[in-house]
């Protein structure tokens, strides 16, 4: 039938590539001649703007501490977690639901919830009052806290960003037929070998697509940042946000968002090369 | 010596028994099936002497020693599984090493072992590729050769071939018992095929609602089944049972009386092999009227009926028989076990 029609394919693909076009490719355009501009001629004086301003180093570095803590400890737990849900059989989906939950909850609510807790009046120090571990009330979130600031907002992130690498962790080691699991053990692969040689080579797929996922969206990080640490912890879709409101230059901002998504491009295509995964050889 | 003694295993899931007082002694060497239908309790059986899976009681030996309690590894034994379990992501090498690595046995004898169990089961030309470069066959030899590779006292195989399309198992089965003879493995095999069971095992235990039914040599299950069971399930086409009146210790079968065992009711039930019969003209011959006859090349089956109960026989390729014909049958009475209509049981052969 196609045969006779070849244009077919095309014409069902269409309404999507449309769709794509116009709110995806044309914005982003835009964007970027934004930001390459400056009074509709190409110029590099946006970024220069950026990169001189007393925050850029800082949310830069701010960024990445916070994505290289934060990710391996979610991958790392989400990893723990899916495994002893492995072994559990009765109740497993009532424990995958209420580990989810935070999954449910939109970042800026999470960001506060955290903040009702480590607030100066936050039940965090009622808690230590209460233990008499601290005489008067303690402040985490300020700038003369940075270490307490940074461990809030790490803790917060992977409070929130952890079930969904566990959603997709879970999902592959079901895709792992028990027998191999078994076989390894008969073949003498204590519960440490058979997880690093058998388990996660076979959850590569899955695991790629988390680290991809989360490393992303850490790079993203902006809404429990802001609530817990306002601008004290500047981090770069914060500045972007910054620069296109309290500033009103749409321009910085532009370069900000387009630094984003190389930052977030080049992760992902590192994340295709080291764990190279040959969808074959998993069958 | 790996003789395996199995000693009151029962395994219960919740209010299902999966296994009820299951007792069973396989000797040094030996290759014992365990034969029956899905869910009868052979798999779990199985599983409980791997280690895989724990029994609710009982005890298993190896070589005089209990493992009942040792970690899979600590067991002396290796396994082979119904999916194959070779691991995709590890060349065919690494898969026949695997064993050995974990056993951290050093390179020139992993590399040896390798070789020589690579070498009993042909797969030599792939030692270096991976496992979705081969066919289900392969990929089984791949791991047999990994079970026999760390040389194990025991070797468990979990319906090894039934995965594979019938031309294959035909030839893999011929393999597995040529190189399984000369390894000299005591092995235990899982299967719910009765021909693979009969042209592999020394012994057979046919095992059903997680009791063994009997437990013999291939032939002599076939010819004298303890139970009914066993001789519908063993042998294609099933055991006929026709249940006859019994006057004065002597079932009559049209002109010849057959002797019955003593102490038996007024009926029996006679078990009869589909060929153990032969043509004979009536009413000298038992009647036997024929609903379809299938001349099948090397052999005639005709189904029918007996008394008014369902038969099947088997005769010579020549002989001629029509649908609907009727015909009279010689039964061969060496070959007739008596059973109990009551318990299903079979009684003891009776001569003459």
């Amino acid at each position: 039938m196609t045969q006779n029609r070849p244009w077919i394919p095309y014409l069902l693909i269409l309404p999507s590539v449309a769709f794509l076009a116009l709110l995806f490719v044309v914005p982003l355009v835009q964007t970027i001649w934004l930001a390459l501009s400056d009074n509709g001629a190409p110029s590099l004086a946006n970024a220069e703007r950026m990169v001189t301003d007393i925050n850029f180093t800082r949310s830069v570095r701010n960024t990445f501490l916070l994505t290289i803590v934060v990710v391996p400890v979610q991958i790392a737990i989400a990893l723990a977690m899916g495994t002893m849900v492995a072994k559990v059989g009765r109740g497993r989906e009532t424990i995958l639901w209420i580990w989810t939950i935070p999954l449910g909850i939109s970042d800026l609510a999470a960001g506060l919830v955290w903040l009702s807790i480590l607030q100066n009046t936050g039940y965090f120090n009622s808690l230590l009052f209460s233990l008499g571990v601290i005489g008067r009330q303690a402040s985490w979130l300020s700038y003369q806290t940075p270490v307490a600031l940074f461990i809030a907002i790490a803790v917060a992130e992977i409070w929130r960003g952890t079930a969904i690498v566990m959603v997709i962790i879970v999902a592959g080691l079901n895709q792992v037929p028990k027998e191999f699991k078994e076989a390894a053990e008969i073949f003498g692969a204590g519960p440490w070998t058979r997880f690093w040689r058998i388990t996660l080579p076979l959850i590569r797929p899955a695991l790629q697509s988390a680290l991809i996922l989360r490393t992303v969206l850490a790079f993203e990080v902006f809404a429990v940042v802001y609530a817990l640490g306002g601008r004290n912890f500047p981090v770069l879709v914060g500045e972007a946000y910054n620069w296109q409101n309290q500033n009103q230059n749409y321009s910085v901002a532009a370069v900000y968002a387009v630094l984003i998504m190389i930052i977030s491009l080049a992760a992902t295509l590192i994340y295709l090369k080291a764990l190279k995964v040959d969808p074959e050889r998993l069958s | 010596m790996a003789n395996i003694v199995i000693d009151r295993i029962r395994k219960s899931f919740g209010a299902f028994q999966a296994l009820k007082e299951v007792s069973l002694t396989i000797n040094d060497g030996e290759f014992v099936s365990l034969l029956g239908p899905s869910g009868c309790g052979k798999t779990t059986l199985l599983r409980i002497i791997a280690g895989l899976e724990t029994s609710t009681s009982g005890d298993v030996r190896i070589g005089d020693r209990s493992i009942i309690g040792l970690a899979p590894k600590d067991r002396g034994l290796a396994m082979v599984f119904q999916n194959y379990a070779v691991f995709p992501h590890m060349t065919v090498y690494e898969n026949v090493a695997f064993g050995l690595r974990m056993q951290k046995a050093d390179d020139a004898r992993v590399k040896a072992q390798v070789e020589k169990a690579a070498g009993l089961l042909h797969i030599e030309p792939y030692l270096d590729r991976y496992p979705n470069k081969l066919s289900g066959g392969q990929r089984q030899r791949v791991a047999v050769a990994r079970a026999l590779a760390v040389e194990p006292k025991v070797l468990l195989m979990d319906e090894p071939l039934s995965n594979l399309d019938a031309l294959l198992r035909l030839e893999m089965r011929t393999e597995l018992k040529t190189v399984l003879q000369s390894a000299g493995t005591t092995t235990i095999y899982v299967t719910h095929d009765q021909t693979e069971a009969m042209g592999l095992s020394d012994r057979i235990a046919v095992m059903h609602n997680g009791v063994v039914e009997q437990v013999g040599h291939p032939v002599e299950i076939y010819n004298h089944p303890a139970t009914r069971f066993v001789g519908g399930f063993i042998g294609s086409p099933p055991m006929n049972f026709i249940k006859v009146p019994v006057s004065n210790g002597r079932v009559a079968a049209g002109a010849e009386q057959l002797a019955v065992p003593e102490d038996v009711g007024n009926e029996i039930v006679l078990g009869l092999r589909g060929e153990a019969v032969e043509l004979a003209p009536l009413p000298q011959g038992i009647e036997m009227k024929v609903r379809v006859a299938e001349p099948m090349g090397s052999h005639l089956l005709l189904t029918g009926s007996i008394h008014d109960q369902p038969v099947r026989v088997i005769l010579p390729a020549s002989e001629t028989v029509r649908s609907g014909d009727t015909i009279g049958l010689k039964l061969d009475r060496k070959r007739i076990t008596w059973l109990s209509p009551e318990s299903g049981k079979s009684f003891p052969a009776v001569s003459a």
